[in-house]
């Protein structure tokens, strides 16, 4: 398999797709003749033109507009934001429109429409620009919600989503970007709405999404030294949630660690520990504990922006508490 | 949904209490952390706090009842609401169930969690519920390891495979599974010495001989006179009264400082040195005694102490206490000067390895520069935990002690 980086396995995702079927097509800021603020478009312009690649001023509300409407008449829009901070602007039509017109309109109108970008915190950004939303997006019927951690799943989820009839909201990491994995040759999907277990372990389970997948595979790396063999679930899909196997696993190592960059408070962990307590009570033998970013805005101090996230010691520590192994 | 007030435990040690007085009655809104009702404990009287806001819908006991820890005692809900007689039957079930109504009120210096949970309601993860149904094993007869004696898979697994139940031998083995000393990091509270081979030899052998405290005595006399003096002189600078038990504490607790070795907990595998000295004193009250606390009593001035030692000695009369105030002496003092007592030998507080009884202060015709003068003598006589302090080790901490009592400007040299 060929190694590739989480930005060029993307770009082979809306290059192959924009091959295929000639509805689809990609808009936002600076995709065209900047290649992509994350260079995920580089060279789609050159190879499929304006009318295809289309550079849109900086109105995050009109082209999620824009994006809506073309899907609504047949076309398949890949709608980047430059990230999902700056999406909140387009929230309305995401959430008001896109995820809506399925059920308003009886069925009649479908809204094909992935719209992508990255999200979440990379260093020193600050409060405004560090912001882990998909629990937001999670909340909302009528959205998918898809968030992969390695080059593998980027480019197989993002083909995914672009086939998929109704809208995708694909949440990536301007850190993941860099990172290197090996890629399958030749056309493969991931399908949405699966959770790939990224490493097996018999004691505990962690399960984590996006950037927390690494933290936890660090985390499960050291607890291995200590003899305790972890498990890591990375959910891909944070919705639809794929409870088979999460529980699977949970019912197999009887305690759990739920790992997420967001905030705690009514975040994607927290569903996680709903659907585990209520299938799988009986198998627990610890309450299922969460690693969460802090409850605060993300401060702009390197020092305190790290303490805010979720890390690998943090993760060790709450595994030592399911385990009854530190108070 | 109505919440249960249960007895709660209000000191580390308390297994029941006695319900003094309901401070709310049936019908009474209450908020979180309104008083309910005063609880007389192993130590003091209480206060028990409301854990939720509503109405007070009815006392389950009442006032002069005794009930044990977890028992129900009171429902809190919407007004009208009525309570499943269940609810109220099951009393340590529905209040333990839900696990704030059973956490202790007061921060309560660091303790092993206990083996059983408080109140006897058995708490099992629910996989732990789940296997020993399956094979067949009484969970009352497993000892549960996890937070508050939850009992969790482990220890399913452990009485499994043994057959029977474990909780004898691991209670008694408990003080025993203390890590050994750690070196002590700078600016620790106290240094713990594992028990060299001489002392596991002295302190077994003397335990034999005496009691499970091989206490011996050593008394000395210390002439007051110019101690007295000095309280005159301070007192009447009007700004608050010190008496010779304040001058005799804060002489103490210097000499402890430079006496560590008496200042010490034995810890039946090692002596926990202690770096802060925590003066303990005697009060006596009406139906027993109690020890309160001068924290740092090295560190504070006689006017702090004397102040200090007026509210503790009322507020323990009064049995208004809360369990730290009591607890954490590094070393204690007890005085029947007042009673006319001429000297008397106290004994010792474990874990505390040391007792200083004080008797009283008069006047003496002693041999005093070569003449026979009448001086204000005073009789000390330390009880001594032989496993911790030897003679020599006590008569050394004893003779500073009387040299700062006979000169007390040495007590701010």
């Amino acid at each position: 398999m060929a190694v590739v980086t989480y930005r060029d396995a993307l770009n082979q995702a809306i290059r192959e797709e924009m091959r295929l079927d000639p509805s689809v097509f990609l808009m936002g800021e600076e995709v065209g003749v900047y290649q992509g603020a994350y260079k995920v478009s580089r060279g789609l312009l050159d190879e499929f033109g304006p009318m295809r690649v289309v550079d849109t001023p900086i109105t995050e509300l009109g082209f999620a507009g824009v994006g809506v409407g073309a899907a609504m008449v047949g076309l398949r829009p890949i709608v980047e934001f430059m990230t999902w901070n700056f999406a909140l602007l387009a929230i309305d039509q995401v959430v008001n429109t896109a995820a809506k017109m399925r059920y308003m309109s009886g069925g009649q109108i479908s809204v094909p429409a992935v719209f992508r970008g990255p999200g979440g915190s990379a260093l020193q950004l600050a409060a405004q620009h560090s912001q882990a939303f998909e629990s937001w997006y999670a909340h909302i019927p009528g959205l998918k919600v898809v968030m992969p951690a390695t080059p593998a799943d980027a480019k197989g989820l993002l083909k995914s989503a672009i086939r998929d009839e109704d809208p995708v909201v694909f949440i990536e990491g301007e850190m993941l970007y860099n990172t290197k994995g090996e890629v399958p040759e030749g056309e493969y999907l991931t399908p949405i709405g699966v959770a790939d277990v990224k490493r097996t372990g018999a004691d505990v389970t962690l399960i984590c999404h996006s950037k927390t997948v690494s933290v936890a595979l660090k985390a499960a790396e050291q607890l291995a030294a200590d003899g305790i063999d972890a498990e890591v679930v990375d959910l891909r899909t944070i919705r639809p949630l794929d409870h088979e196997t999460v529980l699977t696993s949970v019912s197999k190592t009887h305690r759990a660690v739920v790992v997420e960059e967001g905030w705690s408070f009514a975040g994607v962990g927290a569903q996680v520990v709903d659907v585990i307590q209520r299938e799988i009570f009986d198998e627990l033998d610890s309450p299922v504990l969460r690693v969460t970013g802090a409850d605060v805005p993300m401060p702009y101090n390197k020092h305190l922006e790290k303490a805010s996230k979720a890390d690998p010691p943090k993760v060790i520590a709450a595994v030592k508490r399911v385990m009854y192994l530190e108070p | 949904m109505a919440t249960t007030v249960v007895m709660e435990a209000l000191s580390p040690t308390m297994e029941e209490g006695r319900l003094v007085e309901w401070k709310k009655q049936p019908g009474d809104v209450v908020a979180v952390g309104d008083v309910l009702a005063e609880v007389e404990t192993d130590k003091a009287v209480m206060e028990l706090v409301a854990r939720a806001a509503g109405t007070l819908l009815a006392h389950a006991v009442a006032a002069g009842t005794t009930v044990p820890v977890g028992q129900a005692l009171a429902h809190i809900g919407a007004a009208g609401e009525v309570v499943a007689a269940g609810a109220a039957g099951a009393a340590g079930a529905a209040g333990a169930a839900n696990g704030r109504e059973t956490t202790p009120v007061a921060p309560v210096a660091v303790a092993a969690p206990p083996l059983q949970a408080a109140g006897g309601r058995l708490k099992a993860s629910p996989l732990a519920r789940r296997i020993a149904a399956d094979r067949g094993l009484d969970l009352q007869a497993v000892t549960g390891t996890g937070p508050e004696g939850r009992i969790v898979l482990r220890d399913v697994e452990t009485a499994g495979s043994r057959g029977t139940a474990p909780s004898a031998p691991l209670a008694a083995s408990r003080p025993h599974v203390l890590t050994p000393a750690e070196p002590a990091a700078a600016g620790s509270a106290y240094t713990d010495v594992p028990l060299t081979q001489i002392r596991k030899a002295i302190s077994k052998r003397l335990a034999q001989s005496i009691g499970p405290i091989p206490t011996f005595y050593l008394t000395a006399e210390a002439d007051m006179t110019r101690a007295a003096e000095a309280r005159e002189g301070l007192n009447a600078l009007g700004e608050g009264k010190v008496s010779f038990n304040d001058i005799v504490i804060k002489a103490t607790a210097l000499a402890l400082g430079q006496h560590p070795a008496c200042n010490a907990w034995w810890q039946e595998d090692r002596i926990r040195y202690w770096a802060d000295v925590h003066v303990a004193m005697a009060v006596a009250v009406e139906d027993g005694l109690i020890t309160p606390i001068i924290r740092h009593a090295d560190r504070k001035t006689l006017r702090e102490i004397g102040a200090e030692a007026k509210d503790l000695a009322l507020r323990a009369r009064e049995r208004k206490l809360k369990p730290e105030e009591y607890t954490g002496g590094t070393f204690s003092v007890s005085n029947l000067g007042m009673f006319d007592i001429d000297e008397f030998t106290a004994i010792i507080n474990p874990p505390e390895a040391g007792i200083l009884a004080v008797g009283r202060i008069g006047d003496q015709a002693v041999a005093y520069e070569g003449q026979l003068a009448i001086r204000k003598r005073l009789r000390l006589t330390m009880s001594c935990d032989h496993r911790v302090i030897d003679g020599a080790t006590g008569a050394q901490f004893l003779r500073t002690l009387v040299r700062m009592l006979e000169n007390p400007l040495g007590m701010v040299w």
